[in-house]
């Protein structure tokens, strides 16, 4: 039975092989603040850490990050960053959010001071259909304010 | 008292007469200019939960014994269904139901474009009902498919009635008053939404009625299909929506989906979610559709238009409307000559539908490059032709503006504008430099009827209770302000309850940059609404004159000195509440709503490889009085990104032959990322429109992304010399585009030395 810590808890799972970490988090844990938009690993709004290295949750198995440490959008909810990114209106509809936090707090984790290019470079795998982009560059460039 | 009143609505440029009913007092504007809390920086009042992931999307609904469905869609554009069998699929584990063509209006057994709903099982769990949809017996008879547009047109094949005619004046004596006359056909492909959150509903039939959860920009809309489609009473559809991912147009309606989960809910008995994967998102949702645009334009030596003509084509798709490509042609210049003719081609293509500003951003393309191509052969300046050009009132039926600073749009653009020579001149090597312009027109007035009520409850805060939607706008932090303003109180002192049909009044869709202007007003008026008892109680209990009372800052103030926090006077009221209630009066009379601006933009061309770069976006625009300014500067830069990708990377591809659906991931559907995004200047002109509602504000979701494309295109001409008519701009149209200029400058250097020879 794989088990899995998820920001500092430990669940064991009961789950088929094929099951994805990220459809266990929403189904098997209801949090379901990681969103699932694409389902192929091509948008990034199923980003989670694992190890502390952002990881897109739906094309990841579950069994293969047993023993891992996971942490999602839940295990970030007084991080610096979600002030940030409302305080400069990083949030449109929402939907990709969550994800764009965990990503950004892996930046700032290991760069504490990303430039502008930094940020977008690190961030170009999480896409905004809203646009929300120049004030999520905005949010994470002043972050620690 | 209760006045019945009958008024025009306007949603898209589509327009319709209704009766409404309209409850209280008119109010005055506010004045103009930033207010306490209106007018302001604001941040989201639920932007914290969103960010943490806590708000409740449709996709997060977990209901106990919900189960999942998954649809077929037909792989062919075009075919017949000759044979269903639903057995094998409902023998297989975890399946429920399954619905064929027989079973659901909303399925069909004569596809007409790829993607088109067949068939549909429930199962407990997603992957059982995806493994059964792989087990129905189905025999197609494959049919030729048309897939032409302009093929369609030939053969009178359309979505509606046919083709539409719009003409004023004497396009043949215009033509022959014009010293120069431009024609050239503009193309647009056709894009897809991509909201994050796919199309879906989850369905559950409680008692005698239905509750609906679904992402949604019109909860009413949705409660009123869905109860013509089920055959039920309207009260008894409750439709839920609190917080939705992305919609730009395409969620307007139920869809399919939404009938699909109510069927097969009504079957088990259980609740039951029909949600879209990323590739049917892709698919069936709709998209702006393609056009090609043939269009004349004429004008005397010194500028003056004399002539319009366009003949507008909308490959529409197997169903859908036709959009109004040729508004902007017939609404943006004062031109008295004009003949539009608009097609709506009716192809084995997936149905259009209203994505952000339809047939506007595809016709300003076309209208605003041939301004350009037509300043170019009069050498006048671009900006100049449009002020010589420019509309001081509606000319499609002669009515006033009810307010119009596009000439103020114009003037702030002046200094950008100027900066083209600095900018032409910092080209070096392949990489050349140009600033581009284009002008929007568009609506954004909204309309009655929309109602809100406002609870002031006993320690001093106020609820808004309105059953709209925040798609993502910030719309329910702009209600927030609207009410905090007309109340005197701090804007975290208002909570806004959304997005619930069976606790609320009605409200307005939000399409058609219509949910401040719509639903602002109301929220106003509840409010003010409120107020005015509170002032009663008030005065009644300080034995004071209701007329020397007012709110500020959290007190009721006496003109006669004395202030009292309000939360003394609400405490009175123990458990029982104010209620206030507001309604959105109509539109002025005889008037003409509409929204204007101006872009400004800066590119460079790599002439080696065709890459497009935009640098910078100068974007100036009317929309009345700003709300939220920091909400509204988000709209605008989220309208000129999404239009960014329209412009330049954006395409749905399909195969010519079979009509198969080439771009169906995010990966293969290029939407822009971070790394895509220029520098965005927002300048909004924030003047109230003096005749527009009790707070002059037209809407701003569809502004923004009107005017994107010409300006690109233009700038490109500047840099460049080339005219890139057809979108998206890739390397390939860039560079054929860049070789036509080249061939036309060839030959244009050989005729001039023949002639001197």
């Amino acid at each position: 039975m794989p088990e899995l810590t998820v920001n500092g808890d430990v669940y064991e799972l009961d789950v088929p092989v094929m099951r994805s970490l990220a459809q266990s988090l929403r189904e098997d844990l209801g949090l379901t603040g990681t969103k699932v938009a694409c389902g192929e690993g091509h948008c990034g709004a199923c980003t989670v850490l694992v190890d502390g290295t952002p990881t897109l949750s739906c094309i990841t198995l579950l069994h293969s990050v047993a023993g891992r440490e996971i942490t999602t959008i839940e295990g970030l909810r007084d991080h610096p960053l979600i002030a940030a990114f409302v305080r400069t209106d990083a949030v449109q509809c929402g939907f990709c959010t969550p994800g764009q936090i965990v990503s950004a707090s892996a930046l700032v984790e290991r760069n504490p001071s990303p430039s502008r290019e930094e940020i977008r470079h690190a961030m170009s795998g999480n896409l905004c259909r809203c646009g929300t982009y120049p004030k999520i560059e905005e949010a994470i460039a002043t972050w620690r304010d | 008292m209760a006045r019945l009143i009958r008024t025009e609505k306007e949603v898209e440029g589509r327009y319709s007469e209704q009766w409404i009913v309209v409850e209280e007092d008119a109010l005055d504007q506010w004045p103009e200019g930033p207010l306490a809390v209106v007018g302001r920086d604001v941040a989201r009042v639920d932007g914290v939960e969103r960010a943490r992931g806590k708000a409740q999307y449709t996709s997060d609904l977990q209901l106990p014994g919900m189960l999942h469905t998954a649809v077929l869609r037909s792989p062919f554009a075009r075919a017949r269904v000759t044979s269903l069998d639903l057995a094998p699929a409902l023998a297989l584990p975890g399946v429920r139901a399954a619905l064929g063509p027989d079973d659901l209006e909303q399925l069909t057994d004569e596809p007409g474009y790829v993607g088109h709903a067949v068939a549909a099982v429930a199962a407990d769990t997603f992957g059982q009902a995806r493994a059964a949809v792989e087990r129905i017996g189905i025999v197609w008879e494959r049919l030729e498919p048309e897939l032409d547009p302009e093929e369609a047109v030939r053969r009178e094949s359309w979505v509606n009635d046919g083709p539409t005619t719009y003409e004023r004046g004497d396009l043949e004596r215009g033509l022959a008053e014009a010293d120069v006359v431009v024609e050239a056909e503009y193309r647009t492909q056709v894009v897809l939404h991509n909201a994050l959150e796919t199309h879906q509903a989850v369905c559950h039939w409680e008692d005698d009625g239905i509750t609906i959860y679904i992402s949604t920009q019109y909860i009413w809309g949705i409660r009123d299909a869905m109860a013509d489609r089920l055959g039920l009473p309207k009260d008894k559809v409750r439709v839920v929506c609190h917080a939705m991912g992305g919609g730009f147009g395409a969620k307007n309606g139920p869809g399919d989906y939404t009938s699909i989960a109510a069927e097969l809910a009504k079957r088990t008995g259980r609740p039951v979610r029909c949600a879209l994967t990323r590739r049917e998102e892709n698919l069936a949702t709709g998209n702006r559709n393609a056009t090609i645009q043939r269009m004349t334009a004429g004008a005397t030596a010194d500028g003056q238009l004399t002539a319009l003509a366009g003949e507008f084509i909308n490959a529409v798709g197997f169903a859908g409307w036709s959009p109004m490509t040729e508004g902007p042609m017939q609404m943006l210049y004062a031109c008295d000559n004009v003949r539009t003719t608009n097609y709506g081609a009716r192809i084995n293509t997936p149905p259009n539908a209203a994505f952000r500003a339809p047939g506007f951003v595809e016709g300003t393309f076309g209208l605003e490059c041939l301004l350009d191509e037509l300043a170019a052969k009069l050498d006048v300046d671009p900006l100049e032709l449009r002020r010589r050009n420019y509309a001081d009132s509606d000319r499609i039926d002669d009515k006033p503006f009810s307010s119009k600073n596009l000439a103020e749009c114009y003037r702030r653009a002046m200094p950008h504008w100027e900066r083209r020579h600095e900018v032409r001149a910092r080209s070096t090597g392949s990489w050349k430099h140009g600033v581009g312009l284009a002008s929007q027109i568009w609506f954004g007035g909204g309309g009655p009827p929309s109602y809100a009520w406002v609870r002031l409850g006993a320690d001093g805060t106020a609820q808004v209770v309105t059953a709209m939607q925040d798609i993502g706008t910030g719309s329910r932090t702009a209600m927030a302000q609207i009410a905090a303003e007309e109340l005197g109180i701090p804007v975290d002192h208002v909570r806004v309850s959304l997005g619930d049909s069976a606790r609320g009044p009605y409200a307005s869709i939000s399409a058609g940059s219509s949910t401040i202007p719509s639903m602002g007003p109301a929220v106003r008026a509840a409010a003010a609404d409120a107020k005015r008892q509170l002032i009663e109680i008030a005065a009644q209990r300080h034995d004071l004159e209701e007329a020397k009372l007012d709110v500020e800052d959290g007190r009721i103030v006496s003109a006669d000195g004395g202030s009292w926090p309000i939360d003394e006077i609400t405490g009175l009221l123990d458990d029982a509440q104010i209620l206030g209630k507001g309604a959105r009066g109509p539109n002025p009379a005889g008037m003409r709503v509409l929204t204007f601006g101006v872009q400004v933009v800066e590119v460079a061309v790599d002439v080696e490889t065709g890459e497009v770069r935009v640098d910078k976006v100068v974007a100036i625009h009317d929309v009345g009085r700003v709300i939220n300014k920091l909400g509204a500067s988000s709209q605008v830069e989220g309208g000129i990104i999404q239009g960014i990708g329209h412009t330049l990377s954006e395409e749905r591809h399909l195969d010519p032959e079979t009509g198969a659906v080439l771009t169906q991931t995010l990966d293969a559907y290029k939407v822009p990322t971070i790394a895509d995004v220029p520098e965005i200047v927002t300048d909004l002109v924030d003047v109230p429109d003096p005749h527009l509602t009790n707070l002059g504000s037209k809407g701003l979701g569809e502004p923004p992304i009107v005017p994107i494309a010409a300006a690109i295109a233009n700038a490109i001409r500047d840099a460049t010399g080339a005219d890139v008519r057809s979108l998206p701009i890739t390397r390939e149209e860039m560079l054929r585009a860049l070789r036509e200029a080249e061939e036309r400058a060839a030959a244009e250097r050989s005729k001039v030395a023949a002639g001197s020879s």
